[in-house]
């Protein structure tokens, strides 16, 4: 409902919207007001030019061109209105018969929709106008028909997507019957789509008409249509051209409100909720009350990257919501910094903020956000870009969607070279056939001719890598790398990102929400909680963690060492939500040690001697050994 | 006695050959884990115990008797990997259960049935109106198991449950997998390619690799004393084996 009223919000949805409901209600009242009007027959007034009396003119029957318009409506709406319900109806019936009668008649149907679908529309209405016979019921049927096919394909398309999530096949485990499957499960997930096709098609059917009726082939005497006029009015063109023009302005204007209508709840539907919320104010100044928090302890000679109090904020439908908020960190020549925390703590929009690549209604702000000794908060420049093209590598989750799938894996890597550091068409291909080797790719000239669908999903995540490495980076940034990979995979890649960092003194930004990952491969953690660091530590010290949190993280992960006889340890509760971040440490109310000065006041990040940074009133102090687990079990539901 | 049987079960897609030749014993009341790289075929396997994959060669037996695959008394159920695409998101959590009760019931007893179920995962019983959206992952993976246990299954097959879950997660789903397992006495084929979790919730493990079982055993045995190369190499890729854990 509420999408449904976001299209009221646009210009052009409003106009659509009254438009549609405007042709609707004159469809209903003009015969009950003008059809007396329209009929009168006034012969000394035979082809009149448009007059005080006659607005449009007259017909050669002397009758008023503008009244029989009016009332031409409801029966040109009723007709369009018929002819998209056999549409829809008959392309429900074909597109969703191939989900009911399995796999081999399912083919038949298909093969059957696909033929239809390629004759051109108007050239199905004139074959089905000859077979039903010249009429208004020929036309309906005729007009009905020829959309069916578009519309059975649309839904055999809609089906199909539906069909293969997984909520489907668990009801067909359940044994629940294939047309109960499809009436409940399927039609109400396509629904929406349908309707809105169903509006457009309306409109494309009164044009339809108009043209079936022009050539005579559609309503015929005594009963007029908009298309009727229009072939009538055509006739006596240079005698009063607003015979013709006036219907012709109908079908405009009534096609136009169907299309639109339906075009702007497709695009209302399409883009969700989003409708509604407001611009972000230049400066969020309530949410900025956040403490800077001083780290004096980067020396600035090797820093690869320095980011001092980074926050991150996006438009929300009651405020703005800030889902980074305030962090600081250092990241020098060489080192491997691991980023860990649950989804929605707020680790990759860090990394996407320091790649510049947060999208446009979010706002980054930091006192500070420098690589390599560049401002990246400064103006976007092809020189900035340029340095982040080259200097900044990102790998992202999953390899598939990083690729384009259309272009040879070699030119998408030499592309960034051509681009960045204006290498000849040669020297980058063979650039990238050199950096696919460094990633260890086998044969990467052969390797370097094929599309990203015939690498394995580790291959492209080394292909990743390496597309990153055909600059010279000083810094790579991976995004959860290795979640979408096997094991042994998953080994490789890391293995692969610690000999870069060991052999050009690369640094590493490694994100993930698996801390042992993290463990294995970095020097240092930064454990994230609800857009903040919690706790800021050497990756051998995790075992000796401060924070009640990390303690958790680690404790949660079973290994293969972890006691049979116990449950795994849980963490109770969910993630905090970005929108609605509790007063005082935001990790309280999960916390087994959380005291009232925890609810309420937000402890700081504080480095002891050793530069093990930790936000906790009650850090390292002995958690509750034994919770039941069906407490904690409990808490979560609530 | 709910011993399910694959014997010398071929899966084929086209050319290629998915599952060739498994032959794969899941002992009554226990759970074997089947581990494997993606691709391995493991998924395809589980599939096809369930219907929803075509056997081209051999059975599936369960005690002994092929497995039904059509009719609404389905013995084998199944929870899927992801939560996010498993469950209907136009349904109430309780309709997606009640969906998968075997007809008989009254509305009221449905109702009841629907309820003892969602406590069974531990989740609150009130929240069975709820749509899917409202929940987290680990609590619509709870809702994927209330469904699976509706249809009185004897063997159920756990697809990949957990590693669409953060780990945080994790942990309470594979706890509670295990004590359904114990109350219940349920026979299950767990399906994962992290060995840490397997060696945590299974008895047995086979190893699949390229279609092919290519070893199973006992899990201690298995993993601590592995015959296989691939075997070996799983096991030398599993994170976090350089460290141990801080105690709590």
């Amino acid at each position: 409902m509420r999408q449904l009223k976001s299209v009221l919000r646009t210009p052009l949805g409003l106009t659509a919207t009254l438009l549609t409901i405007g042709v609707l209600v004159l469809a209903v009242i003009a015969p009950i007001l003008w059809t007396d009007d329209a009929d009168a027959i006034d012969t000394s007034n035979i082809l009149a030019p448009p007059s005080a009396e006659h607005w449009a003119g007259t017909d050669n029957l002397g009758r008023d061109i503008f009244y029989r318009t009016l009332v031409a409506t409801r029966l040109s709406v009723e007709l369009a209105l018929a002819a998209t319900a056999i549409a829809v109806v008959v392309g429900l019936l074909l597109g969703t018969a191939a989900f009911l009668l399995g796999r081999r008649g399912g083919r038949l149907v298909n093969a059957g929709i696909n033929i239809a679908v390629a004759f051109p529309g108007i050239l199905l209405a004139l074959f089905f106008a000859v077979i039903f016979g010249v009429g208004a019921t020929g036309a309906v049927l005729a007009i009905g028909m020829a959309g069916a096919p578009a519309f059975g394909r649309l839904t055999q398309t809609l089906v199909a997507g539906i069909a293969a999530r997984d909520f489907v096949a668990a009801a067909q485990v359940a044994g629940v019957g294939r047309l109960r499957i499809l009436l409940r499960h399927v039609l109400p997930n396509i629904g929406e789509p349908l309707a809105v096709n169903a509006t457009i098609s309306a409109g494309g059917a009164l044009l339809a008409f108009a043209g079936l009726s022009f050539l005579g082939l559609g309503v015929q005497q005594p009963t007029y249509d908009w298309g009727r006029l229009l072939f009538d009015g055509i006739s006596s063109i240079y005698v009063n051209p607003w015979a013709a023009l006036v219907p012709g302005f109908a079908v405009i204007i009534a096609g136009l409100a169907f299309n639109l209508f339906g075009e702007s709840v497709a695009k209302a539907l399409g883009v969700g909720v989003v409708g509604g919320i407001p611009k972000l104010p230049s400066v969020a100044a309530h949410l900025d009350d956040v403490e800077p928090v001083e780290d004096t302890r980067h020396s600035t000679d090797d820093v690869v990257l320095d980011v001092r109090n980074l926050r991150v904020t996006f438009p929300g439908v009651r405020g703005p919501i800030r889902p980074v908020r305030g962090i600081s960190f250092a990241v020098r020549r060489g080192e491997a910094i691991g980023v860990v925390g649950e989804s929605g703590s707020g680790k990759s929009l860090t990394a996407l903020a320091i790649s510049r690549l947060v999208d446009d209604s979010g706002r980054v702000e930091a006192d500070r956000l420098e690589l390599l000794g560049d401002d990246l908060r400064a103006a976007d420049s092809k020189a900035q870009r340029q340095m982040l093209g080259t200097s900044l590598a990102m790998v992202f989750q999953d390899p598939m969607t990083s690729f384009n799938p259309t272009q040879r894996m070699g030119r998408q890597l030499a592309e960034s070279s051509r681009h960045h550091q204006g290498l000849s068409k040669k020297d980058a291909l063979e650039r990238a056939v050199d950096r696919l080797r460094s990633v260890r790719i086998t044969e990467p000239e052969k390797r370097a001719h094929q599309y990203p669908h015939e690498f394995s999903g580790g291959m492209r995540q080394r292909a990743m890598i390496g597309m990153g490495l055909m600059g010279t980076p000083a810094l790579i940034v991976a995004d959860e790398p290795t979640t979408a990979l096997d094991v042994t995979v998953q080994q490789q890649v890391l293995d692969l990102l610690a000999s870069i960092r060991e052999a050009d003194d690369v640094a590493l930004i490694l994100i993930s929400h698996d801390v042992t990952v993290v463990g294995e491969v970095c020097d240092r953690v930064l454990v994230m909680y609800a857009g903040r660091i919690v706790e800021d530590l050497r990756a051998a010290d995790l075992a000796a963690a401060q924070h009640p949190y990390t303690r958790a993280l680690m404790a949660a992960v079973p290994d293969m060492h972890t006691d049979l006889d116990q449950p795994l340890a849980v963490i109770p509760g969910r993630p905090v939500d970005p929108s609605d971040v509790p007063e005082g440490c935001a990790y309280a109310a999960r916390c087994p040690l959380a005291s009232a000065r925890c609810r309420t006041e937000d402890p700081a990040l504080v480095a002891d001697a050793a530069g093990h940074r930790v936000a906790c009133w009650h850090a390292g102090e002995p958690l509750p050994l034994e919770i039941e687990d069906r407490e904690l079990e409990e808490a979560e539901a609530s | 006695m709910s011993e399910l049987r694959f014997d010398n079960v071929t899966v084929r897609y086209g050319s290629t050959t998915a599952v060739d030749d498994v032959s794969l014993t899941v002992p009554s009341g226990q759970v074997l884990g089947l581990v494997g790289e993606s691709g391995s075929g493991k998924s395809t396997l589980a599939r096809a115990a369930v219907g929803l994959a075509p056997v081209d060669s051999g059975t599936i037996l369960l005690d002994g008797k092929p497995v039904p695959t059509r009719g609404r008394r389905r013995p084998l159920q199944m929870v899927f990997q992801d939560p996010y695409s498993s469950l209907d998101p136009r349904m109430s959590i309780g309709e997606s259960v009640a969906e998968a009760i075997p007809p008989g019931l009254s509305r009221a007893e449905r109702r009841t049935e629907v309820e003892r179920l969602l406590e069974l995962v531990h989740l609150d019983p009130d929240r069975l109106a709820m749509r899917p959206a409202a929940l987290s992952g680990g609590q619509r993976q709870r809702v994927a198991l209330a469904r699976a246990l509706a249809g009185k299954p004897e063997v159920i097959v756990a697809d990949e449950i957990t590693s669409a879950l953060d780990v945080s997660i994790q942990g309470a789903v594979l706890n509670l997998v295990r004590e359904l397992q114990r109350e219940l006495g349920l026979t299950i084929l767990f399906i994962s390619h992290n060995l840490a979790v397997v060696r945590y919730v299974a008895s047995h493990v086979a190893v699949m690799h390229h279609g092919r079982i290519v070893e199973q055993g006992p899990t201690g045995h298995v993993l601590s004393d592995p015959d296989h190369d691939y075997t070996r190499t799983l096991l030398a890729a599993v994170p976090g084996q350089s460290q141990s854990k801080g105690s709590l």
